[in-house]
């Protein structure tokens, strides 16, 4: 009996080990190991060489760090203001539950779950200078012709789009499905109210989803900084660096130069943005809870 | 009298649904169109709408001119290796932290709830090193294991067991039911739903991933499918219409799929947003 409870105790631990020891090799260690690399000079052959700050002091005295990192937040900030603005006018556009809404909603929630790589391809030949669909649609009203991919003012706009169109449909099914759990007796109490249409949208609508939209804002924004198939598929980081942004950066110095350092120290400083951005939600959303 | 007032409010409704139809299935439609075209209609300014026949010739030079199978395939072992591992490592883990009560349990759980925060995307070098290290690039094992470990899939499984009633769980421990039988007669069929629905999630992005099979690996030998495809683009770019049809392969799968099972699809999606 004695040996059975005993080995009933380890059990739980060899139930959740295999779970744990791969989540550990897969994303804990290599964090550490990704620091520590960036404190080295390497080309992925030749011997490590260790490089102290070398790589970090490189990255901010560059200029083309600096680039990739303002392409890299432009992206992101054109990307997620898109998507939230969208996702919401649609999410209300399409809040009664009809034959015609409930097809609508499906449709837009389709791209999402196509390969980036399949709408990319798409996109490409849409957005094709001489005979891609958009521009033969401009020439119809007398407009363009405008390079999508080949003009640097553009390209990382036509980014955007892309990835708006894959997203907005998800998105706005969040949305959709926070606005249905909204009470109808808060509505019912500002209709004897006779609350104005404005101040039942921000003070019930709004205010009961915003935490479904802070969520969706966060996860926008960590999607957005690892944006890449697009990139690599449709324009290379051209024209003129105008798309290189970081993940893209990370790859092409990886496995194009083999500046495994250089690289590793963008790696570095691209978590800590994501993790100072994790670490002030999860601060608000528990401000939020306190106070409520 | 009313319905000439709601008219206008109508019509709107009316426009700004067809412009959303056209927005959303344009792309999809483009996709098709070029992919039956010939060469000459694909350049043709103005493009055509239509096509006078269909070239089916496109998905044959598509298949032909990758080596269409051996991506096809190796997306299919990946895919179900991923599925198997799955299944063997999220459910034991899912089911001791649903009910079990041991000394480190919440602060285990909470490093498998973190990782869900962790963009992967960010720690593709590392581990293409650690790969390189132990002679793993270029194997199936390293497409595979670094995703059997999900934890969504803990977390959306451990909801799941401890909805079960205490009673079953105790019958069955009176009856001297090993645990492995009680994951594997009480656990399992209560969760074939939620382990349906990770099926799905895992099979669409496992098919879709382009990214990890293009940094882990240097060869062809275990790159999937979406890779193919790119490799199609880089050879035949000069000819939409084939690339086209060799992306509607890579795309028919999933929409059979969604067509299929669109509602419970929908729900996972719904859910992994508002959990």
């Amino acid at each position: 009996m004695k040996s059975r409870s005993k080995s009933m105790k380890l059990l739980p631990y060899l139930l959740v080990a295999p779970a744990v020891m791969i989540l550990t090799i897969f994303y804990i260690y290599p964090i550490l190991y990704n620091v520590y690399l960036s404190f080295f000079t390497w080309n992925m052959r030749g011997p490590m060489k260790f490089a102290g700050l070398n790589n970090y002091i490189e990255l901010f005295k560059g200029r083309d760090f600096l680039g990739i990192l303002s392409n890299t937040l432009l992206y992101m900030v054109m990307d997620v203001t898109l998507v939230m603005v969208l996702a919401m006018l649609l999410a209300l556009f399409l809040q009664k539950n009809t034959f015609i809404n409930r097809f609508i909603q499906t449709l837009s929630f389709t791209p999402n779950i196509i390969s980036l790589i399949s709408v990319s391809l798409i996109w490409m030949w849409l957005m094709n200078t001489d005979t891609g669909l958009f521009n033969y649609l401009l020439s119809l009203f007398g407009a363009g012709p405008v390079g999508w991919l080949t003009d640097k003012q553009v390209a990382l706009f036509s980014l955007v789009l892309v990835s708006v169109w894959k997203s907005v449909g998800f998105n706005a099914l969040i949305i959709t499905s926070a606005l249905g759990s909204i009470p109808a007796h808060l509505y019912e109490a500002a209709a004897l109210d006779n609350a104005s249409k404005q101040s039942v949208f921000f003070q019930i609508t709004l205010r009961m989803i915003s935490p479904t939209l802070f969520f969706l804002i966060l996860m926008n924004i960590i999607g957005s900084f690892q944006v890449f198939e697009t990139i690599n598929i449709m324009t290379q980081g051209g024209p003129a660096n105008a798309t290189n942004t970081l993940i893209f950066s990370i790859y092409k110095q990886s496995f194009e130069y083999y500046r495994v350092g250089y690289a590793a120290a963008m790696a570095v400083v691209l978590m800590a943005i994501v993790g100072l951005i994790t670490i002030f939600y999860f601060k608000a959303l528990n401000r939020r809870v306190h106070y409520r | 009298m009313k319905t000439l007032i709601r008219a206008p409010g109508l019509v709107l409704r009316i426009l700004i649904s067809v412009l959303l139809i056209v927005i959303f299935l344009t792309p999809f439609y483009w996709m098709i169109l070029t992919a039956f075209k010939t060469l000459g209609e694909v350049l043709a300014m103005p493009p055509k709408f239509w096509v006078q026949s269909l070239q089916w010739q496109n998905f044959k030079d598509a298949f032909t001119r990758i080596d269409f199978l051996h991506y096809t395939r190796n997306s299919l072992i990946i895919t179900l290796g991923t599925l198997i591992g799955q299944v063997l490592v999220v459910v034991p883990a899912a089911y001791a932290f649903a009910r079990y009560d041991f000394k480190g349990k919440n602060g285990l759980f909470g490093t498998v709830l973190a990782t869900m925060m962790i963009p992967g995307q960010l720690i593709f070098l590392p581990i293409f090193v650690m790969f390189a290290k132990s002679g793993l690039l270029n194997t199936y094992v390293s497409l595979i294991v670094p995703f059997i470990a999900s934890g969504t899939a803990i977390f959306m499984l451990r909801q799941t067991f401890m909805q079960v009633p205490d009673s079953q769980l105790e019958a069955a421990r009176l009856d001297n039911a090993g645990e492995f039988k009680i994951i594997y007669t009480i656990m399992m069929p209560a969760a074939i739903p939620t382990l349906s629905t990770l099926a799905l999630l895992t099979f669409i992005g496992t098919w879709n991933s382009y990214f990890f099979p293009l940094v882990w690996t240097t060869t062809d030998a275990v790159r999937t499918l979406p890779l193919g495809i790119q490799r199609l683009q880089d050879i035949e770019g000069l000819s939409p219409q084939i690339v086209m049809a060799g992306n509607m392969m890579l795309i028919v799968p999933i929409l059979i799929v969604f067509v299929v099972a669109r509602k419970q699809i929908i729900k996972a999606f719904t859910y992994m947003g508002v959990k």
